[in-house]
């Protein structure tokens, strides 16, 4: 469904946001692969990876959902949170990279062997609190759903819904900031 | 963390959506209205021969000069709250209150005799005009900043500004009916200096409170 023009993915999204967990699971990876294609046009330099900003515009499509009005086409508001991600994370690196720039070389000297994935949205995960850092963990990164969630930390399926949506929150607000 | 593992964590958070802009800038406009009636009323309240006044031309035309403000300043707010608002195309609109202000002041330069002009210009409640706007404004201001907050406005800067004019225009709808000072020329020049003031507050609230 690469090909989605903006009716069918409004359609999608108007359908996720009835509250369709699918419907909206499905939204949020073909919006991951417009922004992958997107990002991966605009940036140009080394340091900045395209899949934090997506990750990142992710977390904003999720918290700002509520901005869309659902009688617009939905690509011009999806590239203009994407936009304004990588402005912001552009901003940030620009900054950093002023003060680091001999880290910055060593990490492209040594960039070759690395071998796992070392994204921002690990960092702000970092800052969560154990109980959020540990629902979040098992929903996205074992699979697990709120039910299994919920038997597995011995939690009620409610504060387990509390946690998970604090906890992306959280993410979102600290997202490449230290 | 993956992607398609950040996608399951959001999509089982799907339950829970924030309340609709429209909702809450309805809400927050009527809230801030309230607001600024209540601090008018406690502080101020409306000049004792309002009935007489509300026959005069000039007395009603500062009305129609604040509430442009307001209407064009709400307008745009609510359009700049969404990340995909295009600021250029819809400014003009931000126009309106300063042509009218401006036609005002020409009709009152033709009508009046020109030795009348400084005094009709320095009035005499220009103090109370320079302190009870921004004073009935600032807690709506805060308010439509929080409401802001809640939008993901891509010029925050911008829209804070905006948000500085509508509590203008909201607190100088309500000063207007207190002041004594009729002519455009005062309108002109006091309210404007007021009313940037709160326009200045927002554009530095806006830049730290509207961001996301």
């Amino acid at each position: 469904m690469n090909g989605a023009d903006d009716g069918d993915l409004a359609r999608l999204f108007r359908t996720a946001l009835g509250g369709d967990e699918k419907a909206y699971g499905d939204f949020l990876h073909e919006a991951a692969a417009l922004v992958r294609a997107w990002a991966r046009r605009r940036i140009v330099f080394a340091g900045l990876d395209p899949e934090d900003i997506v990750q990142e515009t992710l977390l904003a499509i999720h918290v700002k959902r509520h901005t869309w009005s659902n009688d617009r086409p939905v690509k011009p508001w999806l590239y203009a949170i994407a936009r304004h991600k990588l402005v912001d994370a552009m901003r940030r690196h620009g900054r950093h990279a002023r003060i680091e720039l001999s880290e910055v070389e060593n990490e492209l000297a040594t960039e070759e062997t690395e071998t796992a994935r070392d994204w921002e949205i690990g960092r702000a995960l970092e800052t969560l609190t154990p109980g959020q850092r540990s629902v979040v963990t098992a929903i996205s990164v074992e699979g697990r759903t709120i039910a299994e969630t919920a038997r597995s930390l011995d939690m009620k399926e409610t504060a387990v819904r509390v946690a998970l949506h604090r906890g992306l929150a959280a993410i979102a607000r600290r997202f490449g900031r230290d | 963390m993956e992607t398609h593992e950040l996608i399951k964590a959001l999509a089982a958070d799907s339950r829970r959506t924030g309340v609709p802009m429209n909702t809450v800038w309805w809400g927050a406009v009527l809230i801030a209205i309230a607001i600024a009636t209540t601090v008018f009323f406690a502080l101020l309240g409306p000049r004792p021969d309002i009935a007489s006044a509300a026959q005069t031309v000039r007395f009603l035309f500062k009305f129609l000069v604040t509430i442009a403000l307001g209407a064009s300043a709400f307008a745009l707010l609510r359009m700049l709250s969404r990340p995909e608002a295009d600021a250029r195309g819809v400014l003009p609109c931000l126009a309106i209150a300063p042509a009218l202000i401006l036609a005002g002041v020409a009709i009152e330069l033709i009508v009046s005799p020109a030795e009348t002009w400084p005094a009709r210009l320095v009035g005499t409640n220009s103090l109370v005009c320079l302190t009870f706007i921004p004073l009935i404004g600032i807690g709506p201001l805060a308010l439509l900043l929080l409401a802001l907050r809640h939008g993901a406005a891509s010029h925050p800067t911008l829209a804070g500004a905006i948000a500085g004019l509508l509590a203008g225009g909201i607190a100088a709808t309500l000063y207007a009916s207190h002041c004594p000072d009729d002519s455009p020329l005062f309108v002109a020049t006091w309210y404007t200096i007021a009313v940037a003031g709160l326009a200045l507050l927002g554009t530095l609230g806006g830049r730290y409170v509207a961001r996301w």
